[in-house]
């Protein structure tokens, strides 16, 4: 219990909160270094899952590939591009891509594939183009799984990216490491405190988002004593 | 005018969806594919908007084979009517029947307020424009379903069972609603079905479908009823059928009309 209120005594101390290694420097890093890697994984992982989504083939290979790499252990992985790439943000950054991409994937494939068959078969056959097809349809119809399996990744990075301060002077996971190092164990508890907030306020943030999806998006209607007016239906009657 | 020339469609396996098949549906009128599920009827449907590509053969549209045409500039000047709606869930009515209008370029405001107009057209309420599919019964839906068929006036009417899954007053509802409609536009419509009654209430001409899309006869509703051409026919037509197999009866001077079971169905009027 002591260690805990050492914690907070921790954070609750003016020095800690100023300067480069202070809490607000580290958040930001923190935020910066997730939001970079979410980002890097959805442009790689998010055309790749519509796509497979869409033209439903492929599925074994998002199956295997997801699977494979949510069996790869982050730290051993980070230690190898470590090892390899040399002291910097690239290797935790690589390693930690890798551990978004599944849950990103998954839910990109997920969110498009379980879009009814007849729905964008009758959309198609009215004269929609593909390309018509996905935007208009399958992602405003998908975008609740797809913004699930963000959530998902960002809960798992930011997490994570702790790691970062293993090869780099960046993150939260700073407190951690030097914590660790010179016994001052209060200040690991304060870094862990942070991180666990930090994901906290992503994960509520990010769960709204899925839901104000699900209401404007996906299923506008469903619940009508929650659905705000439609500006764009303001015309003269 | 749709033309089927010899049309065949083979998919990998042992029998043909469709083999062989020719048929002209002339302008202006209503022509009704009646078969059961295996007759390749709703395959030959979806070959005038290249839904699907025939294997063999040719289908022309005013005398152009649908293959040169862009399949989508094709789907977009056809008017199609899917059995289950085939509305987007996350659009309101309004917006679904303003589909193909806005996607060919016409402004938004002016393609709902067409919309609304349809609405009307196809007896719904216009204020139920900005409710979305889910809070409609099916057979609104399926009125939805006809409005945005209707919504780029188009010459041809593609219609897939369109009625099959709404509930039978419903259905003869819009049943009527469809040939109230056609008196007024006048359009070329290929109507697939698998309820003979349908097939005869609504087809100026009837295709009677036996499995692998061969024609068992083709003709007048009358026509069908009168001679059906073999056993197949009889049985799918149910001339034999006590129902349809009328006679009359006179009682207290008037004439009655009973069926084989000797069941009084209607009165012949004086």
């Amino acid at each position: 219990m002591s260690l805990f209120l050492d914690a907070l005594s921790w954070l609750g101390d003016g020095a800690n909160w100023t300067g480069p290694d202070g809490v607000p420097t580290r958040v930001l890093q923190h935020l910066a270094i997730t939001a970079a890697v979410v980002g890097i994984s959805a442009a790689v992982a998010l055309p790749a899952g519509v796509l497979i989504g869409h033209s439903r083939r492929g599925a074994g290979v998002v199956g295997a590939l997801t699977g494979a790499a949510r069996a790869i252990p982050t730290l051993g992985l980070l230690t190898m591009l470590g090892l390899a790439l040399g002291i910097g943000l690239l290797a935790p950054m690589l390693a930690l891509v890798v551990l978004a991409i599944p849950s990103v994937l998954a839910g990109a494939y997920a969110g498009v594939q379980a879009v009814d068959p007849a729905t964008t078969g009758a959309a198609k056959a009215i004269g929609m183009s593909s390309r018509q097809v996905v935007f208009r349809v399958e992602l405003p119809l998908a975008s609740p799984v797809i913004i699930g399996g963000l959530r998902a990744a960002t809960l798992q990075v930011v997490a994570t990216a702790t790691l970062a301060a293993y090869t780099a002077d960046f993150g939260l996971g700073r407190y951690l490491f030097t914590g660790l190092k010179s016994r001052e164990y209060a200040e690991m508890l304060a870094g862990a405190l942070l991180v666990a907030v930090l994901a906290l306020l992503l994960e509520l943030a990010l769960a709204t988002a899925q839901r104000q999806a699900a209401v404007r998006l996906a299923a506008p209607g469903r619940n009508p004593s929650q659905r705000t007016p439609d500006t764009r239906e303001k015309e003269p009657a | 005018m749709i033309e089927f020339e010899s049309v065949s469609k083979t998919y990998p396996g042992p029998t043909a969806a469709v083999s062989e098949f020719s048929l002209t549906v002339p302008s202006h009128r209503t022509v009704v594919l009646v078969g059961s599920s295996g007759s390749g009827k709703s395959t030959l449907l979806r070959m005038v908007n290249r839904m699907v590509d025939p294997t063999g053969g040719r289908v022309l549209i005013d005398d152009e084979d649908v293959r040169d045409r862009d399949p989508v500039a094709l789907r977009r000047s056809i008017g199609y009517v899917l059995q289950n709606g085939g509305l987007m869930p996350h659009w309101t009515v309004l917006d679904n029947v303003a589909t193909v209008p806005v996607l060919t370029g016409t402004p938004k405001r002016q393609a709902r307020l067409a919309a609304k107009e349809l609405l009307e057209r196809v007896g719904l309420d216009p204020a139920m424009g900005r409710r979305y599919p889910g809070q409609l019964s099916g057979g609104q839906q399926q009125r939805v379903g006809v409005a945005r068929a209707l919504a780029t006036d188009p010459n041809i009417l593609l219609m897939d069972e369109p009625f099959g899954a709404v509930d039978p007053i419903m259905r003869r509802e819009l049943q009527e609603e469809l040939l109230r409609l056609q008196t007024e536009l006048h359009k070329t419509i290929l109507f697939v079905t698998h309820d003979i009654d349908e097939a005869f209430l609504l087809g100026d001409e009837v295709v009677v479908l036996r499995e692998g899309g061969q024609i068992a006869q083709r003709g007048t509703p009358a026509e069908i009823l009168a001679a059906p051409a073999d056993d197949f026919v009889r049985g799918f037509t149910g001339v034999d059928r006590a129902e349809r197999t009328l006679s009359t009866m006179e009682v207290d001077g008037r004439t009655i009309a009973v069926d084989g079971t000797g069941r009084p169905v209607g009165v012949f009027a004086p």
